[in-house]
């Protein structure tokens, strides 16, 4: 009974943070209904006992993917009534294609519910194992059978993590002031760079152009 | 009692409205980018009540490596938008036509 409620709660709420997500005039709005959206989708998945997937949802998607959308967002000073003009203009194409893609999805929910198709049982080698916690028996699975691909996403991440550094990184002029010149960090010397004056009293000292 | 009809209509309705947003916010291309997140998102879902309701994990491991991609991707749009901007100054995609593709 519980179960029944908390999951209509969740459907309903997650299915509202989503269009929300799209129809928000304020792209900060947006990612704050998108990050509800994405906490909403953890908690469906909790409740049918997928709880690794769950936190992971909300650590990465929320902690990580939400955040850099924010920084964006905001990063970014946009004018964004100009970029809204053309809602009303899409809107006709946009929900054609949207009701022609539900209808598709019911037409196929409805047919698998005609058994028409029949659907194959589990075939048993990644059932899970009784008296396994959700995290054990995935770490099973993840560091078993699908070693491979789990260190191709690795990679994946490393190429994207590399990828996004060469992009944004900016190369500025060396006379920028604050552009650190390593190469020249590592040649100084001490005796270059401290030098022994023995001022005149009531002459003060000639500091030179010496160079940090 | 829910069953797994409940939770294909769930991110069905989710991915539509994924699709839709694409639609709907044509010009601004980071409510594109959250919007394709959304799209990921209704896919998780789904492999996810697959996953718990035939009782075969390989599902959850296949929602981790879709999280996997979806990250990766958000990471490179956001820095093509990063950079498109400091070097156009605005983030409207319409007028991205200096390839000439």
């Amino acid at each position: 009974m519980i179960q029944t409620f908390a999951f209509y709660l969740f459907a309903m709420l997650v299915i509202a943070s989503g269009a929300m997500t799209i129809l928000a005039r304020n792209p900060v709005h947006s990612v704050l209904w998108l990050i509800l959206a994405f906490f909403n989708a953890a908690g469906l998945m909790v409740i049918v006992g997928a709880e690794f997937i769950a936190m992971l949802l909300v650590i990465v998607y929320v902690g990580a993917v939400a955040v850099l959308f924010l920084f964006v967002v905001m990063m970014l000073n946009i004018d964004f009534a100009e970029l809204r003009a053309g809602f009303i203009k899409n809107a006709p194409l946009g929900v054609a294609i949207a009701v022609i893609l539900l209808a598709e999805l019911v037409l196929g929910i409805g047919a698998y519910r005609a058994g028409v198709m029949e659907l194959g049982t589990p075939l048993g080698d990644a059932a899970p194992l009784p008296g396994q916690s959700n995290i054990e028996n995935i770490g099973l699975l993840l560091y078993g059978e699908y070693l491979f691909l789990f260190e191709v996403a690795g990679i994946i991440l490393l190429v994207a993590m590399i990828g996004a550094i060469v992009l944004t990184h900016r190369k500025r002029p060396d006379n920028t002031r604050g552009h650190q010149n390593i190469s020249k960090q590592v040649a100084r010397r001490p005796q270059d760079a401290t030098e022994l004056k023995k001022p005149t009293i009531g002459q003060g000292v000639d500091i030179g152009g010496g160079e940090l | 009692m829910i069953g797994i009809e409940h939770y294909i209509v769930v991110s069905s309705i989710l991915f539509v409205l994924g699709v839709l947003g694409i639609f709907l916010n044509r010009k601004n291309i980071i409510v594109i980018l959250m919007a394709i997140e959304l799209i990921l998102l209704a896919v998780n879902i789904n492999l996810v009540a697959f996953s718990a309701f035939l009782g075969d994990l390989t599902g959850q491991v296949f929602a981790m490596f879709v999280l996997t991609v979806a990250a990766a991707e958000a990471a490179i749009g956001l820095a093509i938008l990063v950079i498109y901007f400091r070097a156009r100054g605005t983030i409207a995609v319409d007028d991205v036509n200096q390839m000439k593709g």
